[in-house]
């Protein structure tokens, strides 16, 4: 599903140059659960962002699902990232003048679907949020909102869910039920990959891939991703 | 995304800041509100001018003296020649030739103080034929007017505008009392009816007198300034002029009408020149008023930059989840259309307001027109997409992942 090949991406910051990823070569079937780690500079939200395709790489390739994504235009990778990618950021990112339900269904929205209002609802169930719709973001307690934020990062029913340190401002209950639902969403057969720096939560993935100083410096499949988590 | 929820989207925005929203949508107001007022004074302006122009007579025609020309070829200003006499008068009444003249009066007049008892004021004395009231449409309020007669026996009887009767006798009755006229007395023997009109176009703050005893008494000098006609109808005006020119270029032995040495105007002439001194004015005072409507323009393209690097995050965050760039520039696009069509319909009914007023307070009429209302909506939503649109271009090019980390 994710084919990418030695890629590098650098920032000018001033005069120097500080090079992120200094030639990643990665692929990722269809159904895994990845678990990206590493010290912090290592590059691994870099390359969490290259492969959600809100950055593009300085060199190197990004097929995703056959696309070489670097050929891309603006509009076609808000595009890819609209139907094909559902993100979790750190900080959650919600709108906070909108509803919960309104934040949820805004996906949708730029999908044009008449009916995303009925599938926020239906999401928001799901993560147990159906008595707080029409709630703002800075109504609910933090757990919460981080379900709004998977919530949302679900509504469009994406192939790969992308998290970047998804429990990290979370306390370790309201991870670990974070994280239980990860694992149900890759037993329904999408694909996960999540930036954590806590090897208690990578230990909920199957294959977790250690980065230092911008490139990969092991690769360990823990599970074959095929096998249902907790059995 | 579709428009409507494009649309919910930027009032939300634009509610989530009300006193950011007001202060722009008063800068709109403002110079919306002062094009429409302006442009509507402006209207009513011309419309009292008209009506006043109307009451200087029906099918009056003006013949005025040309400019005066030396040998050099040096003009002195319109009106400054000599070259109409009584005699000319006298003959366009007269002549076989024009048939298509009711009555004619020669003018001739100069401002002078004029004083009864203590009160005084200074007013035009006009010397004129007696067959002044009908040349010019005009009645008696009361008394009567001076006759040939008195013109012949040069008469010292003057009939007085209604302004000046009030200047000079408030409330007491003028007939029979005798006013100084630069210390010369004479028996006001009538009032001329009022006909309104205000300020520098009153047609009430006038004396008139028989013509000889004016110009023997008073200026000193034989001259006439004018010799008003008034044709026997309205659809007679142009053979009456062409009649006239002809009798009058005989009588100056002049043989090329284009050295004519006066000018025939009509009533319309009058008109059209007097609308269009109007019309450059409001022109000029709505294209000021435009300039402040430009300082509010530049208000909301300043307020839309201001917001779009205080929600950078959250164009991140739309980018992000999939917003297309057209997604993020009609958003804002929205935004500061609603800002500017807010402020322009509240401008318009602001304009109208103090034009209300300020008709009131210049007692000119107050007309309701759409032409104002319409350009200023029109203008008011241009002003939206031009001043709106840098800011917006600006937000939909930002790249995701910079917005994103925009603290």
């Amino acid at each position: 599903m994710i084919t990418l090949t030695d890629i590098t991406k650098s920032y000018k910051m001033g005069p120097n140059t500080f090079q992120a990823l200094k030639g990643i070569t990665l692929t990722i079937e269809e159904g895994e659960f990845v678990a990206i780690m590493g010290p912090s500079g290592s590059g691994k939200s870099t390359l969490m962002h290259i492969i959600g395709a809100l950055d593009i790489p300085t060199t190197g390739k990004y097929v995703l699902d056959g696309e070489p994504v670097e050929k891309l235009t603006d509009d076609e990778l808000a595009d890819i990232r609209n139907r094909k990618i559902g993100f979790v950021f750190q900080s959650f990112n919600l709108l906070p003048r909108m509803s919960i339900l309104k934040n949820v269904a805004l996906p949708l929205a730029y999908a044009d679907d008449p009916d995303r209002i009925e599938k926020a609802k239906k999401v928001l169930e799901q993560v147990g949020l159906g008595s707080k719709l029409q709630n703002k973001s800075n109504e609910i307690s933090g757990g919460q909102v981080q379900r709004v934020a998977v919530a949302r990062a679900l509504v469009t029913n994406p192939r790969l869910l992308l998290a970047d340190e998804p429990t990290g401002n979370l306390d370790t209950k309201t991870g670990d039920e974070i994280m239980h639902f990860f694992a149900e969403l890759n037993n329904k057969g999408n694909t996960i990959i999540m930036v954590t720096h806590e090897p208690e939560i990578a230990a909920h993935a199957k294959r977790v891939i250690t980065l230092r100083d911008g490139l990969i410096h092991s690769d360990v499949r823990q599970k074959p991703h095929h096998e249902p988590y907790g059995q | 995304m579709d428009n409507k929820e494009t649309l919910m989207t930027a009032f939300e925005a634009l509610l989530g800041n009300k006193l950011r929203t007001g202060l722009a949508i008063l800068g709109i107001v403002i110079g919306i509100g002062a094009v429409v007022a302006l442009i509507t004074l402006g209207q009513g302006a011309t419309q009292s001018v008209q009506n006043s122009i109307s009451t200087l007579g029906a099918n009056l025609l003006t013949v005025s003296p040309g400019a005066a020309s030396q040998g050099g070829g040096i003009r002195g200003s319109a009106g400054s020649g000599t070259s109409l006499t009584l005699a000319d008068a006298q003959a366009i009444t007269s002549s076989p030739t024009v048939t298509t003249v009711k009555a004619v009066s020669a003018e001739a007049s100069r401002n002078y103080q004029v004083t009864y008892k203590k009160e005084n004021t200074n007013s035009s004395v006009t010397g004129a034929f007696a067959t002044y009231l009908s040349v010019h449409d005009d009645t008696l309020a009361q008394g009567t007017f001076f006759t040939e007669k008195d013109m012949n026996s040069l008469a010292k009887k003057a009939v007085l505008g209604a302004t000046v009767a009030t200047d000079l006798f408030g409330t007491a009755n003028p007939i029979g009392q005798t006013v100084q006229i630069n210390h010369i007395p004479f028996k006001v023997v009538g009032v001329l009816t009022s006909k309104g009109g205000t300020g520098f176009f009153s047609q009430d703050d006038i004396i008139l007198a028989p013509l000889l005893t004016v110009q023997k008494l008073l200026l000193g000098s034989s001259n006439i300034q004018s010799i008003s006609v008034q044709a026997t109808s309205s659809d007679v005006m142009t053979t009456a002029s062409e009649q006239i020119t002809t009798l009058l270029l005989n009588r100056h032995h002049i043989k090329d009408p284009a050295k004519a040495d006066f000018n025939i105007r009509s009533q319309a002439d009058i008109l059209s020149t007097a609308t269009s001194a109007t019309s450059t004015l409001t022109g000029l005072l709505a294209g000021i008023a435009a300039i402040s409507l430009l300082v509010g323009g530049i208000g909301i393209m300043n307020i839309m930059l201001v917001t779009i690097t205080e929600r950078t995050r959250e164009i991140g965050i739309r980018k992000a989840i999939g917003a297309k760039k057209k997604d993020i520039l009609t958003q804002f696009l929205f935004e500061s259309i609603v800002l500017t069509l807010t402020g322009g319909i509240l401008g318009i009914l602001f304009g109208f307001a103090l034009s209300f007023l300020g008709s009131k307070l210049l007692s000119i009429p107050f007309t309701i027109t759409f032409f104002a209302p319409f350009i200023a909506f029109t203008v008011s939503s241009a002003i939206g997409i031009i001043f709106g649109y840098y800011p917006a271009r600006k937000a939909a090019t930002m790249q995701p992942i910079q917005a994103l980390r925009y603290e």
